[in-house]
């Protein structure tokens, strides 16, 4: 982690989340395009990892000894960019131009067009064979104290490429590979169950030969700490089943696949907003 | 063309994809960054060498071509050179989105080696024989595409690609064909070289096909047809200055290829020519039908593509375009 970052404590990070959460509605509302529902489900996780976990900087993308983070669904690259306009990437406001011609922020991610974005994805099921690629260069060149984290979604899990992957980081041991499934059970066409089961999801992983912790993926403790657990493993690669609720904080969007690849029009967004200001009611809003 | 000082004779014959395996281990002792990574066909693409020399810089995927590319594109994000083999039909056949979006669009510099390519496959048969590999990798933005006429050629087509720093394919065949350049033979990524002067057509040809098309020049020479042989082993960026001006003396073309002509060297040829400088052509290669078994000169007279087949293309070229101007 880089400096600022140390020591900030559990609702400081729960606090970040909710900013950037924020920062997802406003910015998919103006797109009027885009996936609502994983991003903001995985905005604890995103938090955790730049306000934590990773070590980077955000004034120097390509530091040398930077983590390397892979986002394998890369549908949900809205919250990558609402978290690292919060960390200092590049300017807010930018988050405007998502989705729009001639922005860095591209519907799905581009290394090329945004400096820290490590690779270029969108069609599934090809982040955690590419994380393997950047784990082994890592082992090969000795700089193993790099992490390669790469977060997943569930539904991708379908595309045989992550299991080809799977395979093969199990069979070179990748110790330095920490990944995260985004659980959220919904994908384009219901829940993940009725469109392609998943499940004993947990066993298929240990078959494949991985180290497998599952926690609540909207705890941000629960993130932090299942990570840095993984960095204890080192017979295995380490998969964190990261369960969590597509749409989360807020209400009409929670658990409800239709929201997967839907942006909130304004009406949707100011409740959503006025939701998450409030923390779902619980306090009021210094903005109503 | 004594400046590109071409074999005396072609009677040695070797495998294209033996110069990989040569050009590859020494591409490996040249540069520290440079790793294989194969698809469960190690000695039959020929990265044993490297394999054996550089055992930690060795990738083994598996059966698993999607997988072959796409760790091959981690890796050099992380600043290798990575060189992923596999038969043609399978990589790029099986894992074209792969490649597309984790190494053309990612621009990463993976080296994508397709062995067994062509008819020159032989015995295995149509599933093997790939034959639009040139067509699904030429459409690729950032993509060079390279088919080395022969071993000498493919092993310093190898380490040009090793210090290049697109992403690249290159296709090599199975079975032994003639050599029919030497060590001094230049090669440059993007180049295209005319191996023979004529002036009445131009043969143009890449791969495996260079052999037969400089054999049926000399064919045509004995019923008085000149015929300029211009080798092309860079596909992709094509070498359009050359084709142009050899194209601009003969005014006669016949492409050769191995491969399927929609989308092949014939397709590039004929991009080329109709914006540029439109000319009676005719695409001597795979016309939109698949393979079978059978041996590799057996394949080649049948499919039409023996040097007897390519003079008589030229013939029949030039008494249409004659035809025509009447």
């Amino acid at each position: 982690m880089s400096k600022e970052q140390k020591g900030r404590s559990i609702h400081e990070l729960e606090k970040i989340a909710n900013d950037i959460r924020l920062d997802l509605v406003k910015m998919l509302e103006q797109a009027g395009s885009g996936h609502s529902a994983g991003p903001l489900g995985l905005a604890d996780i995103f938090t955790a990892l730049y306000f934590n976990l990773l070590k980077h900087d955000p004034d120097n993308p390509d530091w040398p000894e930077r983590d390397i983070l892979v986002l394998s669904n890369g549908h949900c690259v809205p919250i990558r960019y609402a978290t690292m306009a919060q960390a200092g990437y590049f300017d807010k406001i930018e988050l405007k131009t998502l989705r729009e011609f001639g922005s860095r922020l591209q519907g799905h991610p581009e290394r090329k067009k945004l400096p820290g974005m490590e690779t270029t994805s969108g069609p599934l099921g090809s982040g955690l064979s590419q994380a393997a690629g950047m784990a082994l260069g890592l082992r090969m060149d000795n700089a193993q104290h790099r992490w390669v984290y790469v977060v997943l979604s569930d539904g991708e899990q379908d595309e045989g490429n992550t299991w080809e992957a799977a395979m093969l980081a199990s069979k070179y041991k990748l110790n330095n590979i920490i990944a995260i499934t985004d659980r959220n059970n919904i994908q384009i066409d219901g829940p993940t169950e009725s469109v392609m089961p998943l499940e004993n999801l947990r066993d298929k992983w240990e078959a494949f030969g991985w180290h497998v912790i599952e926690i609540d993926g909207n705890n941000i403790e629960a993130v932090i700490d299942a990570c840095n657990m993984a960095k204890a493993i080192v017979e295995k690669p380490v998969m964190i089943i990261a369960h969590t609720i597509p749409g989360k904080g807020v209400s009409f969007m929670e658990y409800d696949f239709h929201w997967h690849g839907m942006p909130p029009n304004h009406e949707q967004a100011v409740k959503a907003l006025k939701e998450l200001r409030t923390l779902g009611g619980k306090i009021r809003s210094e903005h109503e | 063309m004594s400046d590109l000082f071409l074999a005396e004779d072609r009677k040695k014959l070797e495998p294209i994809r033996k110069g990989y395996g040569r050009g590859l281990l020494e591409a490996g002792k040249r540069w520290d960054n440079v790793v294989a990574l194969c698809a469960d066909l190690t000695e039959s693409t020929q990265m044993h060498l490297f394999a054996e020399a550089f055992p930690k810089r060795y990738v083994e995927v598996g059966v698993a071509e999607q997988n072959l590319v796409t760790v091959g594109s981690g890796l050099a994000a992380m600043g290798k050179i990575p060189f992923v083999s596999s038969y043609a039909a399978f990589s790029p056949g099986r894992n074209w989105e792969q490649i597309r979006t984790t190494i053309c669009l990612n621009d990463q510099p993976v080296k994508i080696i397709g062995s067994h390519a062509g008819l020159y496959t032989g015995a295995d048969g149509a599933t093997h024989q790939m034959l639009e590999d040139i067509a699904l990798m030429r459409v690729l933005p950032n993509m060079v595409v390279i088919a080395p006429g022969d071993s000498v050629e493919a092993q310093k087509a190898t380490l040009a690609m090793a210090s290049d720093k697109r992403p690249n394919y290159m296709r090599v065949a199975r079975e032994a064909t003639p050599i029919i350049t030497t060590d001094k033979t230049p090669f440059e990524i993007g180049k295209a070289y005319v191996f023979r002067e004529g002036s009445d057509v131009t043969l143009i040809s890449t791969g495996t096909m260079t052999y037969p098309a400089l054999e049926a020049a000399e064919l045509l020479e004995k019923d008085g047809v000149s015929a300029e042989v211009v080798h092309v082993p860079t596909i992709k960026p094509l070498d359009g200055a050359t084709i142009i001006k050899s194209v601009e003396k003969t005014k006669h073309v016949v492409t050769v290829e191995e491969a399927q002509i929609i989308g092949g060297l014939g397709g590039a040829v004929a991009e080329l020519l109709g914006e540029n400088l439109p000319t009676h052509m005719t695409r001597v290669g795979m016309k939109d039908r698949f393979g079978e078994s059978g041996k590799p000169d057996e394949l080649l007279k049948h499919f039409g593509l023996s040097s007897a087949h390519i003079a008589m293309a030229v013939h029949h070229l030039m008494l249409d375009h004659a035809n025509h101007k009447h």
